[in-house]
């Protein structure tokens, strides 16, 4: 029969527990750290994106261009969706994160009106908690669309969401579960325009490389993707037009904290001054065709621009 | 924790019971799915882990095969797949399948390794033929280590099917992913709620099989320790407890 | 491919975050199920109770959880401590059958001659049972680790960055060499860490190999041989 030596059970558990130890100091940062305590010390800034490729890039943009003029940034990137760091925002965690305005308006304010890009710019200015603001928007656009397959468009000669009423097959939808009940949802297109359509199904990507592949599949006949995916050109879809405005305009649009002073704003105005439509979908290209870093595409855009 | 008071109020409103989209629905699809994901990991994992338990070959490879599965992230492959076949049922059923196959493996074999070696050699000594030993020995005084790991998958099976919601209009997921996108938190927590509440049902169901399917005299449901010295020496009895049983 | 050789930085760091997530988890909920895996051994009431519980507490869908911890908890939902309490949750989950398993596996016969010897409850535990159902609990220890490795990527999902990052970005961008390197990553961290369980039970159990038995030394071998 055996007894343990103590001793020796000891230094096992010791040697695990440096271990741990261990690891943990050679990660970045403390891992223990609750992420809502704020920003560090006052010079620095944190700036946050979604987990999301294409919002990361034109925070990384941001960050360089900060940094370009002597910020000290502290990067916290894909912090996953809305529902995560919005909170996060809220509460002070974050001082500049790159936004939509009429996603970023209506996950504020479910009954908001929308309009123009201007309207819906000015009514995120009220719609904003106290201590957020946004700055300048750019631009540059990434909002929702109705899309189908270009033999689809071609087949019942669809231009706008309107022309969809021409499609004599049954349609299924598909997109986030969220878009069933949203404003401009398949309930939008039967108010709206009499538009029947025959199901949903839900493809929980953002209309990513899933939903693409569903409606080029044929799965689904009409999904919600984002304008500047770069999808639409590859695997040839179209975005049908929305003259009614059934979707919020969605320009990109940095929210910012109290800690963002004058000089940092016109640092990152300068940045959506020069942010057109055509370079969000090119940048986006670069990351999803040409496979590279943010950190890359950031800096040869900034360049490229001739910012800083 | 009026969180947990709009679950309630949601789980309890009669309205959210009907139509296509309603709880009844959603808990009969995700039930369905469950079985059906259960039924093909055990036509796969089963055969083999009788195979493994008989003649005893083979132990290794399925030892770090089960780790390999069970190390593979199940969203991670959900979504690899769907990338491959398509949106709709097949992916979630393939990584399902894979996610339960590592369980109900180990309960098959262990379940033959724990058998007393002495009782194997007298079944072959009065003549009975291998596949007989199998039939009539074998599975039966192996069938609560079979029971635990298919009672293990189906906690795990049951919990993660809400991933078929993921690319497919189906099952208690629905309600999980479109509460937390809307911020409607009280249908995505009545939503979990009704999932742990069918996995305690299955739980139950799975306490009262045991008890009817295990032959008399076989210790149910767990090893039979005292014997474990007299069983076949080389597996040792301690993955035979927690791979079948955890 | 190229992918891969271009962001070996990346995939290095991702390691070492998943390391950070999941290795306290899998500490914590050793230490946590060891009294009540005692509890539920020890008392035939509490047996059922905890096992029952515990049993459940695997039956929570991952993603709610770490959307509704937060509530309960206090912390910050974007906290790396929301996903380690989760985690350790599902781990003390699995671990805590099996501590009771094991201790229930220590012979009678045995326990007794302690208490011959006149052993204290107390020093029973520690210098018998536990040394003795050391096996039980360290392969236990290995379901934990490697099925804690795995969920460590669901934290993704709330910006907790570890190895599933690489597949919620790859997949976003459709660079299937991205979201394999983080299934393959997230698998050979399983494996590495499942490996040093094994080390740390040779060295923590001595008297499981004993020299010249080639039943459990050789089998010891030939895993170690294939998760290392």
């Amino acid at each position: 029969m055996f007894t343990v030596n103590k001793g020796r059970l000891a230094a096992v558990a010791a040697v695990a527990v440096g271990a741990v130890v261990a690891l943990a100091g050679c990660a970045s940062g403390d891992p223990l750290d609750s992420g809502s305590s704020g920003s560090g010390d006052s010079g620095t800034l944190v700036v946050g994106s979604q987990d999301y490729y294409s919002n990361e890039i034109v925070a990384e943009i941001y960050a360089q261009a900060l940094e370009a003029n002597g910020v000290t940034v502290d990067r916290q990137f894909k912090i996953g969706q809305r529902e995560v760091y919005l909170p996060e925002i809220k509460g002070g965690a974050i001082d500049v994160f790159p936004e939509y305005t009429g996603s970023l308006l209506q996950a504020l304010d479910s009954k908001a009106a929308g309009g123009t890009a201007a309207e819906t710019y000015a009514e995120l200015q009220d719609a904003l908690p106290k201590g957020l603001s946004v700055l300048d928007m750019a631009a540059a656009t990434d909002q929702n669309s109705w899309t189908v397959t270009q033999a689809f468009a071609d087949k019942y000669k669809l231009t706008d969401i309107a022309s969809l009423k021409n499609v004599t097959e049954p349609i299924t939808v598909g997109g986030n579960s969220e878009l069933e009940t949203r404003p401009y949802g398949p309930t939008a297109l039967k108010e709206k325009y009499g538009i029947e359509t025959a199901g949903f199904k839900p493809v929980e990507d953002g209309g990513g490389p899933l939903t693409v592949k569903a409606l080029v599949d044929n799965d689904i006949q009409l999904a919600n993707i984002y304008t500047a995916s770069p999808n639409i050109k590859s695997d040839n879809l179209v975005a049908l037009q929305d003259p009614d405005g059934l979707f919020f305009p969605d320009n990109v649009v940095p929210v910012v904290s109290k800690k963002v002073d004058d000089r940092a704003a016109a640092v990152l105005n300068k940045v959506s001054a020069a942010l057109s439509a055509e370079d969000l979908v090119s940048l986006n290209s670069e990351s999803v065709n040409d496979q590279l870093s943010a950190e890359k595409i950031a800096a040869a855009w900034l360049k490229q621009a001739n910012l800083f | 924790m009026n969180l947990f008071v709009d679950a309630l109020n949601w789980i309890l409103d009669p309205a959210n019971y009907t139509g296509p989209g309603g709880i009844s629905v959603r808990l009969v699809e995700h039930l369905g799915f469950t079985v059906v994901a259960l039924l093909m990991a055990s036509a796969i994992a089963i055969p083999c882990g009788f195979v493994i338990g008989h003649t005893g070959r083979g132990r290794g490879l399925a030892v770090a095969t089960s780790g390999g599965l069970r190390a593979i992230p199940t969203l991670g492959l959900l979504t690899l797949v769907a990338l491959w076949i398509g949106i709709g049922l097949g992916a979630p059923y393939v990584a399902l399948t894979v996610l339960a196959i590592p369980p109900i493996l180990a309960g098959a074999y262990t379940g033959f390794e724990a058998i007393d070696r002495a009782v194997i050699d007298s079944a072959r000594s009065v003549g009975m033929s291998e596949a007989q030993i199998v039939r009539t020995v074998e599975i039966p005084l192996g069938l609560p280590l079979l029971i635990a790991g298919l009672r293990s998958a189906t906690l795990q099976v049951v919990a993660t099917a809400t991933l078929a919601a993921y690319v497919a209009d189906f099952g208690l997921g629905r309600f999980l992913f479109a509460g937390l996108k809307t911020r409607d938190y009280g249908e995505m927590l009545g939503g979990s709620i009704l999932v742990i509440l069918l996995a305690f049902a299955l739980e139950g169901i799975f306490t009262v099989v045991q008890r009817l399917v295990v032959p008399r005299g076989v210790a149910s449901g767990r090893l039979p320790v005292d014997r474990a010295r007299s069983a076949r020496p080389s597996p040792g009895m301690e993955p035979a407890i927690t791979e079948g049983n955890h | 491919m190229t992918w891969i050789w271009s962001n070996l930085d990346l995939i290095w760091d991702r390691t070492l975050d998943h390391l950070v997530l999941s290795v306290p988890p899998i500490v914590f909920s050793f230490l946590i199920a060891l009294p009540l895996g005692w509890l539920a051994n020890r008392y035939r009431l509490s047996r059922g109770v905890i096992l029952t519980v515990s049993g459940l507490l695997y039956a929570i869908p991952s993603l709610p959880l770490f959307f509704v911890l937060p509530a309960i908890v206090g912390t910050s939902l974007r906290s790396p401590l929301n996903l380690v309490i989760a985690l350790t949750l599902y781990g003390v989950a699995l671990m805590v059958r099996v501590v009771a398993d094991g201790l229930a596996s220590v012979d009678a016969d045995v326990r007794q001659s302690a208490v011959a010897l006149g052993y204290s409850g107390w020093s029973i535990f520690w210098q018998v049972e536990l040394p003795l159902s050391g096996p039980v609990l360290l392969a236990g220890l290995r379901v934990v680790a490697v099925s804690t490795v795995s969920l460590a990527t669901v934290g993704a999902v709330i910006g907790a960055q570890s190895l599933g990052s690489l597949f919620t970005d790859g997949f976003q961008r459709g660079i299937e060499a991205e979201i394999i390197a983080g299934i393959v990553a997230t698998v050979l961290v399983a494996l590495l860490l499942d490996g040093a369980l094994v080390v740390l039970g040779r060295v923590a159990l001595p008297w499981t190999r004993p020299a010249g038995s080639n039943g459990a030394a050789a089998r010891e071998a030939r895993i170690v041989e294939v998760t290392t």
